[in-house]
């Protein structure tokens, strides 16, 4: 019982890192057609850009507020200018193939230019563990839980309760009826991109404690974001939520119970389940296909 | 000018330019088979990978070029095609029983991927195939009593023909050379079918290819399905060639590498493959000194592609005559 507790405190832990990163992913998605393969490359820049403005000698909370200027800017405004705003009016196909070679190209400029090795992250959270009904959580699991909780909440206040928000919803849900009332779209859309590169920065500062930064870190969370933004519903915020922290926990359990070779597997599997028995994932909506 | 008057220019310069392309096709086919007796081993080595990769790119533009869906998982057939081929053909199974077996498993597999991904849209089919791609690299890389985990499995023999030994690599490249001129010549005979018509009809336009009453699912399903297969048939090759078989080859990077060779030669070209195939194979041996950097100027050029030339190197001649019959 106990293990089974600590399983899914860590796996939930695991799965709001997902969260964020399919977050980030559905984000792009609502507000924009935009389909980013690159989103696993998305996680792992901020996290040598954090590592280089603590060698720099930052703290590393001032290394995740600069990482997260820095990571506005290139990630942000620099990926919408360069990839997005020529490539998407001609459909989703090639900007999927421009965000696949950007993947590329982000990951071999990482190893060729500074180094293939893994290297060690400081943890934000104390180490150590606390036990609760014959669990032993550890500080940095629920540090992590927090944490990605008060950015996730504060996304949702800012997307409900604020003006901007509201119009990005807007943006999202019917792009055409926002701009006859008057919303700047482009704007808007600018705004996404943002927050996607936020979410990317703190999904790295979550996540390189444990991973290791290294120029392939992506591989294992970009897959993942993707599947759990399916598995959750494409087109629905929350579902990007459950679909992280359903794959974190059934990727731990599996792990213990059946096989850690496996674990990898676990989201590939829960998401040809979800596509064949709701194909509009669990909390999603039906589209209606547009001619 | 409208699009019909452009398609008539380019028809009517096109004629004699078919027969032409057809000589320069048949001089670079014999060119190319001429080539390895200039070379050292390793260089008929290089070809005959190229000859192998080539099976499964074709495959893959079928797909991607002309079924129009993403797949990032050819590798994993490919490596499906390789293990199978390892295990029976040291089990003493003969050549010619493995190559239709590990093309009727490919083809079985990519339906069972392929079904629930294209039911709910087809852009999911990029998500399947990526994490069946995953999958199959950890089946390989841990059930090591049935593929030799990270070992491999070493010692793969080289197959006869009519009795003749293929264990020369001049034999082999030649053998090699022959199986993708027959694969490819199959798929351009599918292609010109009713059968291979539909496929570029749903491409082209899926909502009135479905009103002509072609079942877009099924028919992009059996590309995909068929894409698979070939994969498969290289695998059988590529097992038979390096004679050992270990993960690596076969990981979701080689998947991604074989769908932008597609892409960079021009999707949905019949030589598209050829030269995407070139890109990723045979250029990255001579541009050896560059080492990593090749991959990294190679993924930001793809965005480049995309954004300036989306049709591919092969699109360039044809952007330069439209240019000209627009003027």
């Amino acid at each position: 019982m106990g293990e089974l507790l600590q399983l899914i405190v860590s796996g939930t832990a695991a799965g709001a890192i997902y969260a964020l990163a399919a977050l980030g992913f559905t984000l792009l998605w609502q507000a924009s057609g935009t389909i980013n393969f690159a989103q696993g490359e998305f996680v792992m820049v901020p996290a040598f850009i954090m590592l280089f403005c603590m060698s720099a000698g930052a703290p590393l909370w001032l290394a995740f507020l600069a990482t997260c200027v820095i990571a506005m800017l290139l990630l942000g405004v620099l990926f919408k200018r360069i990839v997005v705003d020529p490539l998407i009016r001609h459909g989703v196909i090639p900007l999927v193939i421009a965000s696949l070679g950007l993947s590329i190209g982000l990951k071999q400029l990482m190893r060729a230019g500074y180094s293939a090795q893994a290297f060690p992250f400081p943890s934000p959270f104390p180490s150590g563990h606390f036990a609760i009904a014959g669990a032993a959580i550890s500080y940095a699991d629920v540090g992590t839980l927090l944490f990605a909780a008060i950015i996730v909440l504060g996304l949702q206040a800012f997307l409900e309760r604020t003006v901007t928000g509201r119009a990005m919803q807007a943006v999202a849900q019917n792009t055409d009826a926002a701009r006859v009332l008057g919303i700047d779209v482009r704007r808007m859309v600018l705004y996404t991109f943002l927050i996607n590169a936020v979410l990317a920065v703190v999904a790295a500062l979550l996540v390189t404690p444990a991973y290791l930064a290294k120029f392939d870190m992506g591989d294992s969370i970009g897959p993942k974001a993707f599947f759990a933004a399916i598995i959750g519903g494409f087109n629905q915020t929350r579902g990007a939520l459950l679909g992280g922290v359903l794959i974190g926990v059934l990727e731990n359990v599996v792990g213990f119970y059946v096989s850690p070779a496996y674990k990898e597997g676990v989201a590939l599997i829960l998401f040809l389940v979800v596509i064949l028995v709701r194909p509009e994932g669990l909390l999603g909506k039906a589209e209606e296909r547009k001619v | 000018m409208s699009v019909v008057a452009d398609d008539v220019a380019l028809a009517r310069t096109r004629r004699p330019l078919l027969r032409t392309a057809n000589i320069a096709i048949a001089i670079v086919v014999v060119a190319f088979a001429l080539l390895p007796l200039l070379l050292k081993s390793y260089g008929t080595y290089l070809c005959t990978l190229f000859c192998v990769t080539l099976m499964a790119t074709y495959g893959l533009n079928l797909t991607v070029g002309y079924a129009g869906q993403m797949s990032l998982g050819q590798a994993a057939f490919y490596g499906i095609g390789a293990y199978i081929a390892a295990i029976a053909l040291k089990a003493g199974i003969s050549f010619y029983l493995v190559l239709p077996v590990a093309a009727i498993v490919c083809f079985v597999v990519g339906l069972l991927i392929g079904f629930p991904a294209l039911r709910v849209q087809h852009h999911y089919l990029a998500f399947a195939t990526l994490g069946f791609n995953i999958l199959v690299y950890l089946v390989m890389r841990n059930e090591e009593k049935i593929t030799g985990g990270t070992y491999g499995i070493s010692g793969v023999p080289r197959p006869t023909l009519f009795g003749l030994s293929l264990d020369g690599v001049l034999a082999f490249f030649w053998f090699t050379l022959a199986a993708t001129l027959i694969l490819i010549a199959l798929l351009g005979w599918l292609l010109r079918s009713p059968w291979g018509r539909a496929f570029a009809a749903l491409r082209d336009n899926p909502i009135r290819a479905e009103s002509l009453g072609i079942n877009i699912t099924v028919y992009t399903l059996l590309a995909f399905a068929i894409g698979a297969a070939c994969a498969g048939i290289a695998g059988v090759f590529f097992a038979a060639l390096v004679q050992f078989v270990e993960p690596a080859p076969f990981h979701f990077a080689a998947s991604l590498m074989m769908l932008l060779a597609i892409i960079v030669g021009g999707s949905g070209r019949f030589f598209g493959p050829v030269i995407g195939t070139v890109v990723i194979v045979l250029l990255p041996e001579w541009l050896r000194f560059m080492q990593n950097w090749y991959l990294a100027i190679f993924g930001f050029a793809v965005v480049a592609l995309m954004i300036w030339l989306p049709g591919g190197v092969l699109s360039i001649p044809e952007r330069f005559a439209l240019g000209k019959v627009r003027r």
